[in-house]
């Protein structure tokens, strides 16, 4: 039996939502029980925005995570709010372009990496979530292309179909990140 | 898991309704249920349906009212202040015995109150919730599985017992994303003799209405009334039990209360508490007999709610208060987490060994 909790977390426009889905419609594929919960306060833009997600072989109890064994922190707040909630031994991916300071615990393994700025180098700013997400599946060993080219297809919409090979390249672009 | 999509709990009621036929919607939005309305907006004018979006509740229940006379299928959903508002049209379905499905995704209140879940219109939803002698079917999903599968349920409840069929659900179950299978076998819709769809000169009018001036026949009205809720009392209770047999402790918990304290039974378990869990799927009808069954074995019980204690007296009066029975609950919008039942279930059970 195996369960895991995930924590995305950071501004409101970030993508936070939308990575989450992407890792819930994943794990969809691969056949396992999922779970998706956002917050929906009035903070949608500008300030924070996180969500829930739960892949697990069984079926999913309650869909609140309040301690993640993956913690996904786009800004400070983020970290700052949810850092201590990790379980021991999870682990925290970090926009280090926009998370200035160290992970204070010693007991959790952490990638930093650049996001926002492979994004911009990249061309596409509103990819760093997608980057991050390429990093965080090669890490879970989850990274197999036809599997994330089918969720990629579920969560972008049919208007935005030509986007699949642009998120595609960057997830990639995270995933090769040292 | 092809079959499979990933949905929202208030899409998925959305698209449940269009699935079981239902090709009227009327509402008006507030958070945390608008997603049924966006999704209706989207989908009703692509297969001949109505969305309409009412200037107030109270306009958009009696558009529901007016359908249903008709004898097609309608719904509204709203969030606990606009329930409030529909109260009054509640009541008068009730008095003129029309089926309707209504969904309330609860949040905070009372009053404005927040957007955050809530399952404090237990009492509103099981008791009625407008004025009069009445209820109404009340189904409280856990999943969003089970918001599709107790939509199409509500519409069939309430077109077999001409009655108005409650979904209450919360913030949470309207706001997640689970997998769902829409794959629904849908029964043919019952014969409406007394719908008002125009006598075309071969037959009597009908008359659909809820003033009855001769207290003789308003009583008699109300007892036949109770006599079916008698018989749905008897035959539509839904529940389900999980580890309840041997148990020393039986959690109660309906919707989202019930996927957390699930988390609190197979950790106390796996301490060795002997613990289990009822949920009930129909708030009314209250699954009466688990709970008395129960009630023979479990020295006690624990209702665990997001309000200030309201299916806690449903358990008390289903067990006749022969075990005790205390409260965990967390309101206001916020959700008991499954470390608070657990404290609560060891407490129970003689506190930390």
């Amino acid at each position: 039996m195996s369960t895991k909790q995930f924590l995305f977390s950071g501004f409101g426009g970030q993508g936070i939502l939308f990575s989450g889905k992407l890792l819930a419609y994943k794990g969809l594929i691969d056949e396992k029980q999922v779970s998706w919960l956002p917050s929906y306060g009035p903070e949608m833009r500008g300030g924070t925005a996180s969500c829930s997600v739960i892949i697990s072989d069984d079926p999913v109890g309650s869909p609140i995570v309040s301690k993640p064994d993956v913690l996904v922190a786009m800004n400070l707040p983020s970290l700052d709010k949810y850092e201590d909630a990790v379980v021991p031994g999870g682990i925290i991916f970090a926009d280090s372009t926009l998370i200035e300071r160290k992970v204070k615990r010693d007991d959790v393994t952490v990638y930093y990496v650049p996001a926002t700025k492979l994004a911009n180098d990249n061309g596409t700013p509103t990819l760093a979530n997608i980057i991050l997400m390429g990093k965080i599946l090669n890490v879970l060993g989850n990274f197999d292309e036809t599997s994330v080219r089918a969720a990629l297809g579920k969560v972008i919409s049919a208007r935005h179909a030509d986007m699949l090979e642009v998120n595609l390249k960057a997830m990639q672009l995270g995933a090769d990140y040292e | 898991m092809a079959d499979k999509v990933l949905m929202k709990g208030n899409e998925a009621i959305a698209e449940a309704a269009i699935i079981a036929g239902c090709r009227h919607y009327f509402g008006y939005p507030i958070t945390p249920q608008t997603e049924v309305a966006a999704y209706m907006a989207k989908k009703m004018p692509k297969i001949g349906g109505c969305f309409l979006q009412a200037e107030s509740e109270i306009a958009a229940i009696n558009m529901v009212y007016g359908v249903s006379s008709t004898g097609k299928r309608v719904m509204t959903s709203s969030s606990s202040p606009g329930i409030s508002l529909k109260s009054e049209g509640l009541s008068y379905l009730a008095g003129a015995d029309l089926p309707a499905l209504i969904v309330n995704v609860q949040r905070g209140g009372p009053g404005l109150g927040g957007i955050q879940p809530s399952q404090s219109d237990y009492f509103q939803a099981t008791r009625g919730g407008g004025h009069g002698d009445y209820h109404m079917i009340v189904l409280a999903p856990a999943s969003v599985q089970e918001m599709a599968e107790l939509t199409v349920k509500g519409f069939e409840l309430a077109d077999t017992y001409r009655m108005t069929s409650m979904i209450l659900a919360d913030g949470t179950m309207g706001q997640m994303m689970e997998p769902v299978s829409l794959d629904f076998d849908i029964k043919p819709v019952p014969e409406k003799p007394w719908a008002t769809t125009g006598t075309k000169m071969e037959r009597e009018h009908n008359i659909v209405n809820s003033l009855y001036l001769s207290p003789e026949k308003l009583e008699e009205t109300n007892f036949e009334r109770y006599e079916k809720y008698k018989y749905i009392e008897e035959n539509e209770a839904m529940y389900e039990e999980y580890m309840v047999e041997d148990a020393d402790i039986v959690v109660a918990a309906f919707g989202i209360a019930a996927r957390v304290s699930k988390n609190a039974v197979n950790e106390a378990r796996a301490r060795g508490i002997k613990v289990g869990l009822i949920r009930p799927i129909t708030l009314w009808p209250f699954p009466v007999a688990p709970f008395k069954k129960a009630a023979e074995h479990a020295k006690k019980f624990i209702s665990v709610e997001l309000s200030m204690g309201q299916m806690i007296e449903d358990v008390k009066l289903a067990t006749d208060c022969k075990v005790p029975v205390t409260l965990c609950n967390r309101v206001g919008g916020m959700i008991p987490s499954p470390e608070q039942v657990l404290e609560a279930i060891v407490e129970a059970d003689g506190g930390v060994k």
